[in-house]
């Protein structure tokens, strides 16, 4: 194992070409992923968060132009040889999709597609010993080993996604990116899926990143929290305190969008954010998040803020951080 | 508790075997309900047998012109039930005997043929850029041009025999295949568990065999029963076109030979109707199955 860091995303920034010109979708992010820690990026549906994890494998369509560096390992995914990326592919970097109902083959028997990358990677494995990797994952993830034989349409939502589970560990990674691994499910099922991938990160000391619009759900699992809207980051910081006391009005909105137990009131008036993430086409100069956001102010116009130091280890884009709350200007700024 | 003592407990094998069986049962079940597909399977049948059957039928002597000793282009007797060709020879000889010829050239050819469309319907929707582009153009390219010369002149280059006319037929017959098979592969290589593949480090190659292939067989079933339906008929067209083996009976070569006597000015309906008939006969069989099999394996397309 290598001292460098695990994973190491370096201005990166992600364009789709699209019939209306560029659509830019990650705009120049950082992110750090150390081993046997767990990195949550959250954000709103179309802030660039899936095109991030896709990245990572280099699995972005065609269409994408990326610039800037993902370093796994010390080494760049995007200038990487055919043979080297392979060979990162899921044996170094594996990934938790999103839809687990539809990413099994459904002619497929579940213990054949978690062979899958047993064989991709080591074609000379022996019937026998992948019988038996197979059956320890199954048991890992807490399924019956006799499940390997039944096929996708048998399984229930939450079986499907440990399955997936199953497979991103099959090939001992050392970085595992789940990308909303728990969107489709119910809470109870989310709760059992999401103990099941944080307990056997922490086992095996591997570093994850983990993908999800549900701010409380990452709080509680990880280590630490960036924050993105609109293709770049906002706030980044320790989980915990990301969560309870965010410092970028969006992760405030995002945090304050959950009710909390012991809270009625909020449980019967979520605080929402009005809005849409803006359309990446068509950015203005400004702040991006300045339309929605509650203490958009006239210096929030001239020009993007950049990500800044706060708190000591914590970072945010916002210039009206440290500016007390009662000078806020009438946000005529809206339109 | 109760559940458990009333069912024994099955291995996930047996299970599963259980659960194949069923499903093919459950197949079957849709084919049998599907009437005019019945009937194909039918006439299919009798034709099987009777091509299986050619030397208990009929003696393989009778082919000989040498040993003919039957009057010549005879109206249906007690002796010769369908009549007399020109030599001599009992045409329900020819016949029997020449469904061997028809059904192997259409099988054989239709598996050349399925295995080339196959091919280059995956290859050409599989792979995005040049080459798909090239597979692709080289489809339409195929298909743009009348079939029928093209059979003739590479039956002509390559000679008059058996295995040259399933050549014949199978590299000519492969573009709809391949169109078929193309688009269904453009539609799956979308699906997620393709990307999943690719993120586990597979190369083009496993992405096709192991997940596109298995997912478009069904269609690939499906159309097989319409190329060979496709195929019989070419090889008639061929035989009668005097470009099959001289030296086989088939009803396409029966065809021929009663054209060229001019059976048909001379009123010998015996020579000409039968082969006729017998190849409309297998076509519609093997059309009428296809279609029932789509609807059978097509859920879309049931319950219409």
């Amino acid at each position: 194992m290598s001292t460098a860091t695990l994973l190491a995303i370096r201005d990166l920034h992600v364009s789709y070409a699209t019939g209306e010109g560029p659509l830019p979708a990650v705009r120049g992010v950082d992110l750090t992923v150390e081993r046997g820690q767990i990195v949550g990026v959250a954000g709103e549906s179309g802030c660039g968060k899936s095109t991030l994890a896709s990245t990572v494998l280099r699995l972005q369509p065609p269409s994408a132009t990326v610039s800037g560096e993902v370093l796994f390992d010390g080494h760049d995914v995007m200038t990487m040889r055919w043979g080297e990326l392979r060979a990162v592919r899921w044996a170094g970097a594996s990934i938790v999709f999103q839809g687990a109902l539809h990413s099994l083959n459904p002619v497929h028997r579940i213990g054949a597609q978690i062979a899958e990358p047993l064989l991709v990677h080591d074609p000379s494995l022996g019937r026998r010993s992948i019988d038996e990797r197979i059956e320890a994952l199954l048991d890992q993830v807490g399924l019956d080993p006799a499940r390997a034989r039944s096929y996708p349409h048998q399984l229930s939502g939450g079986q499907k996604q440990r399955v997936m589970i199953a497979m991103a560990l099959a090939c001992d990674p050392e970085l595992v990116v789940a990308d909303e691994p728990t969107t489709a499910l119910d809470v109870m099922v989310q709760a059992q899926v999401l103990g099941v991938l944080s307990g056997l990160v922490r086992e095996r000391g591997v570093g994850m990143m983990m993908i999800s619009h549900d701010l409380s759900v990452l709080a509680e699992l990880c280590d630490r929290i960036t924050v993105m809207y609109a293709g770049r980051v906002v706030e980044e910081g320790p989980a915990g305190k990301v969560f309870s006391a965010p410092i970028h009005p969006y992760s405030g909105a995002l945090s304050a969008a959950f009710p909390r137990v012991g809270d009625p009131a909020a449980r019967f008036s979520p605080a929402g954010l009005p809005g849409d993430p803006p359309d990446p086409r068509n950015l203005s100069a400004g702040c991006s998040f300045a339309p929605r956001c509650p203490r958009a102010a006239e210096i929030c116009l001239p020009a993007e803020p950049v990500l800044t130091t706060h708190l000591d280890d914590r970072m945010a884009a916002c210039v009206r951080i440290g500016q007390p709350d009662p000078l806020r200007e009438p946000t005529e700024v809206a339109g | 508790m109760t559940a458990e003592v009333t069912a024994p407990r099955l291995s996930p094998r047996q299970l599963a075997r259980r659960r194949r069986v069923a499903s093919w049962k459950r197949g079957w079940t849709r084919f049998r309900a599907h009437r005019s597909g019945m009937v194909g399977l039918a006439v299919l049948v009798v034709f099987i047998a009777i091509a299986l059957a050619a030397p208990l039928l009929a003696d393989s002597s009778g082919l000989d012109v040498t040993q003919a000793d039957g009057p010549i282009l005879h109206a249906p007797t007690a002796g010769y039930p369908l009549g007399t060709d020109e030599n001599g020879r009992s045409v329900l000889t020819l016949l029997i005997w020449g469904s061997r010829i028809s059904l192997l050239v259409g099988l054989m050819a239709t598996l050349i043929s399925m295995v080339i469309g196959t091919l280059i319907g995956l290859v050409s929707g599989f792979f995005p850029g040049w080459v798909g582009r090239i597979f692709f153009r080289l489809t339409e390219w195929f298909l743009v041009i009348p079939y029928l010369p093209l059979a003739i002149a590479l039956a002509t280059v390559l000679g008059r025999s058996l295995v040259n006319i399933i050549i014949v037929i199978g590299v000519t017959s492969w573009p709809g295949t391949a169109l078929l098979i193309r688009s269904q592969t453009l539609s799956i290589r979308e699906r997620a568990y393709v990307e999943r593949a690719e993120a586990i480090g597979a190369g083009r190659w496993h992405q096709m065999g192991r997940h596109v292939l298995p997912n478009v067989m069904p269609m690939i079933f499906a159309n097989t029963t319409l190329t060979v339906a496709g195929a019989i008929l070419a090889e008639t067209t061929l035989s009668f076109l005097g470009l099959g083996d001289p030296t086989r009976t088939s009803w396409g070569t029966m065809l021929d030979s009663a054209f060229e006597v001019g059976a048909i000015t001379t009123g010998c309906w015996w020579y000409i109707v039968p082969p006729g008939v017998c190849v409309v006969l297998v076509v519609l069989a093997f059309t009428l199955i296809g279609n029932a099999l789509e609807e059978v394996l097509n859920p879309r397309l049931r319950g219409r």
